[in-house]
């Protein structure tokens, strides 16, 4: 479905007014993949690592500096207009829908502008109707929809036209636990039923816990990682922190199956794999305990980490 | 078209959405008709004949300015160089559709709306107070065709600055030009005929001219003929030079369309 070989992306910045200064760069930096039709993957990396533009060069946005892209078998840049009736978009944090008028109006249009045939967009958007239940707030106007409303009338925009590849960008930014969950519940639904090839950027590893199979990192353009979650997390995310308070500063605690990351006064860090419980036992036993606290691994620090070279 | 169209739609229906918005447009309007109207009545205090014009075109012209300033959107518009700056543009861009046309279209849909709802009222009061001039029926049909080419030249040129957002960061300077480009040397502040002698030649002679001045004059019958279908075809002429520029520049802007937004 996607083919991405040794793509570059550079841009020439200019700083200053007058006296202009010329900088390079290099957004994307060679990297290669193959997506093949009917995968979820996850598509991850901190803020300014090179998602966007990577996603913009495979929507045909961007023109790549070097390298090969083929996404349905098209080069997106030159082919842009064809592509565009073939995927689906949605960036989070992007109003897509017509902000002052009403939600099934934004629909409606979408349907000309994609020319789906009348009777094929009605049993699409009953259907999305149903899954994301669009009907309350269907005939409100999208400038008064709460985002979780408004995130689920922009999945239902980009999917109308039945595309076979969806580009997410944060599809889940700034939902609570339930509207998150009726987002993935739906994607697993497209994903499997129909299998729409999703390509999914996200900074929640519970998006990508839950939906995908496979994961690419990438940081200061390169990519970084590529491969199925259970090795990723097996090598990286296993491991958690356990925070705890002592009553006085101590020396590090030397406790079988933990290392200490870091002390600050009576504060420790102790990295470890397995039962919560049985290292505060043993760090109970071994030190009086005022307080404690579990830190699951967030996405950020698997990517820091993967990047820092801890392998 | 069907599409096109569509899209016309939600233009007025945009507009629609803001009833009060109208109502306090038309209010606006009123006054600054008024306002105006008394201030050129003055300078007829003393001359019959203003630039070939007599009182009752004069007030005609303030009027009609009045009611189709907002169809013609002679004042800054940046929507577009909105979605440009925050970088939503690039969703547009992952449409099947042109952006020009599909601005173009919306606008189409637009003007009508401002034309009914915020030039007819305005108009009226101003009809009520002062004798205005009465057009032929050829003159008034021609108005309304030169009124809808009118919208295109604007929109075209709104389109035009609006890109210059691909380049620059803020577009305010490049707003504040083009707005007194449009306000002043479209008509809309005076008729262009009050302008003493070279700077009129100019002022006909550029685009903007046909965004307010020519409409209005051949609603008062100063065209006829051959030269009617002229002045029509030249503002057909300034439409097609900036939809074409606009063309190429969104073209060249796209392609560098940088990282705004990441």
């Amino acid at each position: 479905m996607i083919e991405v070989d040794g793509l570059s992306k550079r841009f020439v910045v200019r700083h200053g007014r007058f006296r202009r200064e010329r900088h390079v760069v290099d957004a994307v930096k060679e990297i290669s993949f193959r997506v093949e039709r009917g995968e979820l993957l996850g598509y991850l990396g901190p803020n300014g690592a090179g998602k966007s533009t990577t996603i913009k060069m495979l929507t045909g946005i961007l023109v790549p500096s070097a390298g090969r892209v083929s996404v349905a078998g098209l080069d997106p840049s030159r082919r842009r207009i064809e592509l565009a009736r073939r995927i689906g978009a949605m960036f989070g944090q992007r109003v897509q829908l017509w902000w002052d008028l009403p939600l099934v109006d934004s629909f409606e249009l979408l349907r000309h502008i994609y020319k789906v045939p009348a009777d094929r967009y009605h049993t699409q958007l009953a259907r999305f109707r149903d899954v994301l239940d669009l009907d309350p707030f269907l005939h409100t106007p999208v400038r008064q929809l709460s985002l979780g409303q408004r995130i689920r009338g922009e999945l239902t925009a980009a999917m109308l036209h039945g595309p076979e590849l969806l580009f997410l960008d944060e599809p889940t930014i700034g939902l609570d636990v339930v509207a998150k969950q009726r987002v993935r519940d739906f994607l697993v639904e497209i994903n499997r039923q129909e299998g729409v090839t999703v390509l999914l950027t996200t900074h929640d590893l519970g998006d990508i816990e839950r939906l995908c199979s496979r994961l690419l990192v990438i940081d200061h353009g390169s990519l970084i990682w590529d491969g199925a979650i259970a090795q990723l997390k097996e090598r990286y995310g296993g491991e958690r922190t356990l925070v705890v308070d002592l009553e006085e500063p101590a020396p590090p605690l030397d406790i079988a199956g933990a290392r200490v990351e870091k002390v600050d006064g009576p504060r420790q860090w102790l990295r470890f794999r397995g039962s919560a419980s049985e290292l505060t036992a043993q760090v109970a036993a071994s030190a009086r305990l005022v307080d404690l606290q579990v830190q699951e691994p967030d996405i950020e620090e698997i990517v820091r980490r993967i990047y820092a070279g801890e392998r | 078209m069907r599409l096109d169209w569509e899209i016309a739609k939600r233009g007025w229906r945009r507009y629609a959405a803001y009833p009060w918005a109208t109502v306090a447009g038309i209010f606006t309007n009123t006054i600054f008709g008024f306002i105006q109207a008394y201030i050129l009545l003055a300078v007829y205090r003393h001359r019959t004949d203003v630039g070939g014009y007599d009182v009752r075109d004069t007030v005609t012209y303030v009027w009609l300015a009045q009611a189709i300033l907002m169809t013609v959107y002679v004042f800054g518009w940046q929507e577009l160089a909105l979605r440009i700056r925050d970088g939503s543009i690039a969703t547009d861009l992952v449409r099947p559709l042109d952006p020009q046309r599909y601005w173009l279209a919306y606008d189409l849909g637009r003007a009508p709306y401002h034309f009914v709802f915020r030039g007819f009222l305005p108009f009226v009061f101003g009809a009520l107070v002062f004798r205005l001039h009465t057009p032929s029926p050829l003159d008034a049909v021609a108005f309304l065709v030169s009124l809808a080419v009118a919208v295109v030249v604007s929109l075209g040129f709104r389109f035009l600055y609006n890109l210059s957002a691909f380049w620059l960061v803020d577009i305010r300077g490049v707003m504040m030009v083009s707005l007194s480009l449009s306000l002043f040397l479209s008509g809309m502040v005076m008729p262009l005929s009050f302008f003493p002698g070279w700077l009129g030649e100019i002022a006909h002679a550029l685009p903007f001219a046909s965004i307010v001045q020519a409409p209005i004059d051949i609603w008062l019958g100063k065209h006829h003929g051959a030269a009617l279908a002229g002045v029509i075809a030249l503002q057909a002429f300034w439409a097609l030079v900036f939809l074409g520029l606009g063309r190429l520049a969104l073209r060249a802007g796209s392609r560098k369309l940088v990282i705004q937004g990441g």
